[in-house]
C-alpha cells in the first residue's frame, strides 16, 4: 500500500503565557492508504494534537507532514482550508453540527465550497444521508435527532464531499455502547468497503479494536505498547 | 445566494430576538422614510424651483398687495422675457376643514410660467377664454370629486364680493397636473381667472399678490433683481426680488429649520439603532464561535467566514430597510389623505431610497465589522476546544 500520511520529526509547542508546552516530541508515523489507525494514550498525550496536525486544523512547530505528496505543514493559511475542504472529512466526539439547519443542509455544507449546483448539492447529500441510514431524517434539526443519528449525520458530512482521508476525534466518546458499535461500524464499512483512510483518536480500547491498527502515544511520543493511564 | 439558507439560518438561530431587532430597525427605516417624505415636501418648493423664475413681492410683508400696473414696467427691464402675477384668496371649501390654496391669475401668463405643469390644450383654451373659469389640481379633483363643467362653489376669508358675499362661484374647466411627483405637490392649488375676481370684489381692485418673472439668464438673476426693486425704490410699494428657490427656502424656514430637525431625529434614531443591532450581532457571533470554527474547519477560508458574518449584517439591515421604507410608502396616501390638501403630497423618491439604502450599508458596516474581524482571527483549535 502506498503511503497516505508521512509525518516525520513533528514538534508542535505550546505558549501559555511565559510557560512553554511542547506537546508532541518528534513523532515519525506513516499512515498507509486505504488504514483505520486508532491513535490511542491518556489524556494529556497529544493524540488530538497530532489528528489535528494530520487534519490541517493546526501547523506543527516542526517537522513536516506531507498527505498524498503534499507538504501540508508548509501550507498557508487559505491554501489549507481548500486543501482541507477537498482531502479531509472530520468527525468529532460532540458532532458539531449547526443546530439551525437541517440534516441535509448539515451535509451539505462542504459542497458549498464547489462549483456544483444546488440540485447536485441536494443529490449528494442525500447519497451520503442514504449511505449512514439517514435517508428518513433528511429535514430534522440535530435537536430532533439522537445523539447517534447526529453523529452519523456528522459521518454523511464528513463523507459528502468524498474525501481521502476520515479524521475522528473521539467519534463515540458522547455515545452508550450500542450506538457507538453503529458508528464505528460505519467507518469500518467506509473503511473496507469505500477505501477511506480513517485516523480515530479514542482511549476506548473497545472503540480501537475497530481499527486495522493502533498507534499509542505517552507525553507526546509514540510508545510501542499502550501506556495505562 | 448558495450561502442564503446558512445566512438564514444564522440570523434567525435565536427567533424572538432576531424579530425584536428586526422590528426595531424596520421602526427606524418607517421613521426615516416619513420624515424624509416630510422634509422633502416642506423643501419641494425649492427643489422644484426654475432658475430662471424671480418672486417680486411687497419689499416688508408678502401679504402686502403690489399693483397690477407694475407688470409693464417689470417687462421693459433687460433681461425679463416674461411677467405673471397672482393673488392669494384664503378659499374654504364647503367647511373649515377643506381649505387650498386659489390664486386670481392671468391664465395664459400664469400657464405659460410654469411649463412643468401639464393641462389639455382644449382646457388651457377654456380657461383662458371663460372668466368665471376656474382650473384645479388634480388630485383636489380626485379628492373632492369634482368634475370638469360643474361650479365650484368657494368662500374667501379675504375678499368679500361687491354686495358684500364671501360666498364665490368658479365654473371648473380644466385639471393641472405634473408629471414629476415632486411639482406635483404645487397643482393643489385652484387657479381663477383674475380678470373676473378683480371686477367682482369689494376692495383691493387693481392690486395683486406677487409677480413671477421669467429671465432668459439664470446667471444674471441678482442684476436683474436689483433691477426691478430699483424701478419701485421710494414708491408707496416698493419691491424686493429673489430668485424663486431662495423664496421657497425661506418661506419654509418660517416654519422652522426642518431639514436640520429631520436630521437630529434621524441620527439619535440610527445612533440608538448602531447601538442596539451591534450588541445582538455581536452576542450572537459571541454564541456561534464554534460553529464558525466548525465551518473553518470544513474548509471555509478566514475570508469567507468573514464575508458571511458581514453579510448577515447586511441581510439584517436590507430586511429592516426594505421593510421599514415599504411601512413609510404605505403609510403615504392614509397621510396625504389625512393633511387635507393643506400640505404638499408626501412621497418617498428614489432620493430616500437610496438614502436609505446607503444608510443600511453604512450600519450594517460598523455593526458587522469587529464580529466579522473577531471571526476572521478565530483559530479553530482553540475555538474547539472552548478557549
Amino acid at each position: 500500500m502506498t503511503v497516505l500520511v508521512e509525518i516525520r520529526g513533528v514538534t508542535k509547542v505550546y505558549h501559555r503565557g511565559r510557560e512553554r508546552i511542547e506537546v508532541l516530541h518528534g513523532i515519525d508515523l506513516d499512515i498507509p492508504s486505504g488504514d483505520f489507525v486508532a491513535l490511542m494514550g491518556p489524556s494529556g498525550s497529544g493524540k488530538t494534537t497530532l489528528l489535528n496536525l494530520i487534519g490541517g486544523l493546526d501547523t506543527p512547530t516542526g517537522g513536516s507532514i506531507v498527505v498524498q505528496g503534499r507538504r501540508i505543514d508548509q501550507l498557508s493559511g487559505g491554501d489549507l482550508a481548500a486543501w482541507r475542504a477537498v482531502h479531509v472529512g472530520f468527525v468529532f466526539q460532540f458532532y458539531n453540527l449547526l443546530p439551525a439547519l437541517s440534516a441535509q443542509r448539515n451535509v451539505e455544507l462542504p459542497l458549498l465550497l464547489t462549483d456544483l449546483s444546488g440540485a447536485e448539492r441536494r443529490r449528494r447529500a442525500r447519497i451520503a444521508l442514504t449511505l449512514v441510514g439517514l435517508e428518513d431524517r433528511a429535514r430534522h434539526r440535530p435537536r430532533e435527532l439522537s445523539g447517534g443519528q447526529e453523529q452519523r449525520v456528522a459521518i454523511a458530512r464528513a463523507i459528502v464531499s468524498d474525501p481521502t482521508l476520515l479524521v475522528c476525534d473521539e467519534p463515540t466518546g458522547d455515545l452508550d455502547r450500542a450506538t457507538a458499535h453503529e458508528v464505528l461500524r460505519l467507518l469500518q464499512m467506509l473503511n473496507r468497503e469505500h477505501g477511506k483512510t480513517v485516523v480515530m483518536v479514542t482511549h476506548d480500547p473497545k472503540a480501537a479494536e475497530y481499527a486495522r491498527r493502533r498507534v499509542h502515544l505517552d507525553k507526546g511520543v509514540m510508545t510501542a505498547e499502550p501506556v495505562s493511564s | 445566494m448558495r450561502y442564503l439558507p446558512l445566512l438564514w439560518a444564522g440570523l434567525f438561530r435565536k427567533k424572538t430576538r432576531t424579530i425584536l431587532t428586526l422590528l426595531s430597525i424596520v421602526v427606524a427605516f418607517a421613521l426615516f422614510g416619513l420624515l424624509q417624505a416630510v422634509e422633502v415636501a416642506f423643501e419641494s418648493g425649492a427643489d422644484t424651483a426654475d432658475a430662471k423664475r424671480l418672486l417680486t413681492t411687497a419689499r416688508y410683508s408678502i401679504i402686502e398687495p403690489l399693483p397690477m400696473a407694475y407688470r409693464r414696467r417689470i417687462e421693459q427691464v433687460p433681461g425679463v422675457v416674461g411677467v405673471a402675477f397672482a393673488d392669494w384668496f384664503g378659499a374654504k371649501y364647503q367647511n373649515e376643514s377643506n381649505a387650498f390654496p386659489v390664486f386670481a391669475v392671468d391664465p395664459a401668463r400664469y400657464l405659460d410660467m410654469y411649463p412643468e405643469f401639464t393641462i389639455p390644450r382644449e382646457q388651457r383654451e377654456a380657461f383662458v377664454k371663460t372668466r368665471t373659469g376656474a382650473v384645479a389640481g388634480k388630485r383636489l379633483v380626485d379628492r373632492y370629486g369634482w368634475q370638469i363643467g360643474q361650479k365650484l362653489p368657494i368662500s374667501s376669508e379675504i375678499h368679500p364680493k361687491t354686495d358684500g358675499s364671501m360666498s364665490w362661484e368658479f365654473d371648473l374647466v380644466g385639471i393641472i397636473d405634473a408629471d414629476d411627483p415632486a411639482v406635483r405637490g404645487n397643482t393643489d392649488v385652484v387657479l381663477i381667472n383674475v380678470a373676473y375676481f378683480d371686477e367682482a370684489r369689494q376692495s383691493g381692485r387693481g392690486k395683486t399678490g406677487w409677480y413671477i418673472v421669467r429671465i432668459a439668464d439664470s446667471s444674471q438673476a441678482r442684476a436683474i433683481s436689483a433691477g426691478i426693486d430699483g424701478l419701485f425704490m421710494n414708491s408707496p410699494d416698493e419691491t424686493k426680488t429673489q430668485p424663486e428657490k431662495e423664496f421657497a427656502l425661506g418661506f419654509a424656514k418660517q416654519i422652522g429649520d426642518i431639514g436640520a430637525l429631520v436630521t437630529r431625529i434621524l441620527l439619535a434614531v440610527f445612533f440608538t439603532i448602531l447601538i442596539l443591532t451591534g450588541n445582538t450581532m455581536a452576542q450572537s457571533i459571541r454564541e456561534r464561535i464554534p460553529e464558525l470554527a466548525i465551518l473553518k474547519t470544513l474548509g471555509f477560508s478566514d475570508g469567507k467566514v468573514t464575508a458571511l458574518v458581514l453579510a448577515e449584517a447586511v441581510l439584517l439591515l436590507v430586511l429592516g430597510g426594505a421593510v421599514g421604507m415599504g411601512a413609510a410608502v404605505a403609510a403615504m396616501p392614509a397621510l396625504n389623505g389625512s393633511t387635507g390638501g393643506r400640505f404638499p403630497p408626501l412621497f418617498v423618491g428614489l432620493d430616500t431610497w437610496l438614502l436609505a439604502a446607503g444608510i443600511a450599508a453604512a450600519v450594517a458596516l460598523v455593526i458587522g465589522l469587529p464580529p466579522a474581524l473577531r471571526a476572521n482571527r478565530l483559530k479553530i483549535v482553540d475555538a474547539l476546544s472552548g478557549h
